[in-house]
């Protein structure tokens, strides 16, 4: 046995778009624990909700994280909207989900890109935010911004999506399956990139359970858990099943994304097809009174959002329970007995957001 | 067993040349609902303070007694929440960028207030 | 969307009723804990997409059990309750003493806005 010896982990790393510190204790080149510190990004914007009336807040809880940006909209306004009994038109429930599920995409373009990057692949990550890119004009084309919309409201959305440019996103998304299948090869069959990630950090579907692990983690040890089943907005109305994997370890994780990548774009030509004519948006008057627990499936995960209102234009208090807080005890688990050249690449399978964590 | 996959990807891109603009040379095309920068009408204007109270970040200041509307870029996030909430519309969202700065940039705008003056 | 079942205990009840869950089969969701008339601590439990709440409401100065040796994931969520809200969780499988979060301000932030 050797020498144990501790290794500050972070907060700054190449690995990490985001700070967060981790404390690895080696024997020798192997993880035997890793202790988390955060708080290098808290912003107390959970507090903010004292100070910004309900409305305003829409535009503070879409800025809870830059990449999931438009689901924690989403998750907050559903909340709301179901505190105060709105029925939001059907027409915002499926633009909901298209931007919801472009999200997803883009989410998982950009963790593709992340990935390849952190095992040394260059052109790779940058084949990957090629294709990103197109999402991001897309966003830009509806609804005005690249990464944060604004467009979510409490009641609806504010803007509507025309026939032509749904036809246009249709198309795009024809490409792209292209495109993402050219790419995709090179991240399944490439014998490079498989060593790096074919069984390193395993995570048995036992563990993902015991330790809570939500999102692709657990869909990748074989839990069948999705949010997205349970119907909110327009996903009740569409057909689709959540993306399972047995093996536990980066590889399937990276499968488990690139498959869900292919079904969001089936998922957003499904909406596209049935998207029915009408309002976009209910006006909404009053001020909201109850609570409620909102849970949604984000690129990284299920998110829950509690929010309590008092029946003051100011809400009591609003929780956010972010995909990669659960998943922090379980990344600290597939961490122990792996390789220190390994840690880079188990962090960021589990897709870390810390800003979303810390909030 | 696979490898040299990229082979293809790479000799399609070698062949289309660069997919990035060479930016302070050619610049992307914004598209029309692109939120650039928030622009006011001053004439319009009636100085309800609407949109300083409901600014999410507080970047917008309206005084009465000088007839100015003041906006500091920096602050504004651009939500467009505050061309919403005009009554009067006054105030739209350009599709153009503000331009990069090193401090903070407060605009202001006075209204001209001859013409009221003409018909009081 | 879904059942929003919440039920009311009372603090000394805390693990049995976890426990209870945990051998039905129930995974810890989140803890969440609301600072007015109190603190007000939710534990939130899931099990195929059925979503139960344990409540109850407590002061600073009690002490609270942690569940961590039920469910040993949960040392996140009551680091982060005991440093933010200051509510009083003791035997945590591991402890961070109020120095989860690096940040320069002192912790907790129990006032509410407005308040002194």
């Amino acid at each position: 046995m050797g020498k144990r010896t501790v290794i500050p982990f972070g907060p700054q790393h190449p690995v990490l778009p985001e700070p967060i510190h981790l404390d690895l204790v080696l024997e020798d080149e192997v993880v035997v624990e890793a202790i988390p510190r955060i708080g290098y990004i808290h912003r107390g914007l959970e507090k903010l909700v004292e100070k910004k009336d309900y409305q305003q807040y829409t535009y503070v809880a879409e800025r809870i994280c830059g990449i999931c940006s438009f689901m924690h909209g989403m998750g907050y306004c559903m909340a709301i909207e179901s505190i105060m009994e709105v029925k939001i038109p059907e027409r915002a429930e499926f633009l909901r989900t298209i931007w919801a599920e472009l999200s997803r995409l883009h989410s998982h373009l950009l963790w593709l890109g992340l990935l390849a990057d952190a095992f040394g692949f260059e052109s790779l990550f940058m084949q990957s935010w090629k294709l990103r890119e197109q999402v991001l004009d897309i966003f830009e084309e509806t609804t005005g911004g690249r990464v944060i919309f604004s467009v979510c409201d409490i009641g609806g959305v504010r803007k509507d999506i025309s026939a032509d440019t749904l036809k246009k996103i249709a198309g795009i998304m024809d490409s792209m399956e292209k495109e993402l299948k050219e790419i995709s090869e090179v991240f399944i069959n490439d014998s490079s990139v498989k060593s790096r990630t074919k069984g390193v950090g395993v995570l048995s579907k036992q563990a993902a359970f015991d330790l809570g692990a939500v999102g692709p983690m657990a869909r990748a040890s074989g839990i069948e858990m999705d949010m997205r089943t349970q119907g909110y907005a327009a996903y009740g109305k569409l057909n689709f099943k959540p993306v399972v994997e047995k093996k536990g370890d980066c590889y399937a994780r990276t499968s488990v994304r690139i498959n869900e990548m292919f079904q969001s774009m089936d998922l957003i030509k499904q909406c596209i097809a049935i998207i029915p004519e009408g309002d976009i948006k209910v006006k909404v008057t009053g001020n909201p009174n109850g609570e409620y627990f909102t849970r949604v499936e984000q690129p990284r995960g299920e998110v829950v959002y509690y929010a309590k209102a008092n029946g003051s234009k100011y809400l009591d208090r609003l929780r956010v329970r972010t995909p990669t807080f659960a998943n922090v005890p379980a990344l600290l688990e597939t961490l122990k007995g792996c390789a220190l050249a390994d840690v880079p690449i188990l962090i960021l399978t589990i897709d870390p957001c810390i800003s979303c964590t810390e909030r | 067993m696979s490898i040299l996959s990229m082979t293809k990807t790479l000799f399609k891109n070698l062949q289309h040349g660069p997919y990035t603009v060479l930016y302070p040379i050619k610049k992307k095309e914004s598209f029309e609902r692109t939120r650039g920068r928030i622009a006011i009408s001053i004439d319009d204007c009636i100085f309800c303070s609407m949109c300083q109270r409901r600014c999410p970040t507080g970047a917008i200041k309206v005084d009465k007694a000088n007839s100015s509307w003041s906006i500091e870029r920096l602050q504004c996030i651009q939500c467009n929440y505050c061309s919403e909430v005009c009554p009067k519309k006054c105030l739209t969202m350009e599709n153009q960028y503000t331009s990069p700065s090193f401090g903070n940039v407060r605009d202001e705008f006075i209204k001209c207030m001859n013409t009221q003056s003409l018909s009081e | 969307m879904g059942q929003q079942t919440i039920k009311m205990i009372s603090s000394n009840e805390l693990l049995a009723e976890t426990l209870h869950l945990k051998n039905e089969g129930y995974r810890l969701v989140a803890i969440t804990c609301t600072n007015k008339d109190g603190m007000e601590l939710s534990y939130s439990f899931d099990k195929d997409y059925d979503f139960i709440n344990l409540r109850f409401v407590t002061d600073t100065e009690e002490e609270i059990m942690s569940i961590s040796i039920i469910y040993p994931f949960s040392f996140l969520y009551e680091n982060e309750i005991k440093e933010l809200f200051g509510v009083n969780i003791k035997d945590i499988s591991i402890d961070f003493n109020n120095s989860l979060y690096k940040i320069p301000v002192k912790t907790p932030f129990k006032t509410k806005e407005g308040e002194k």
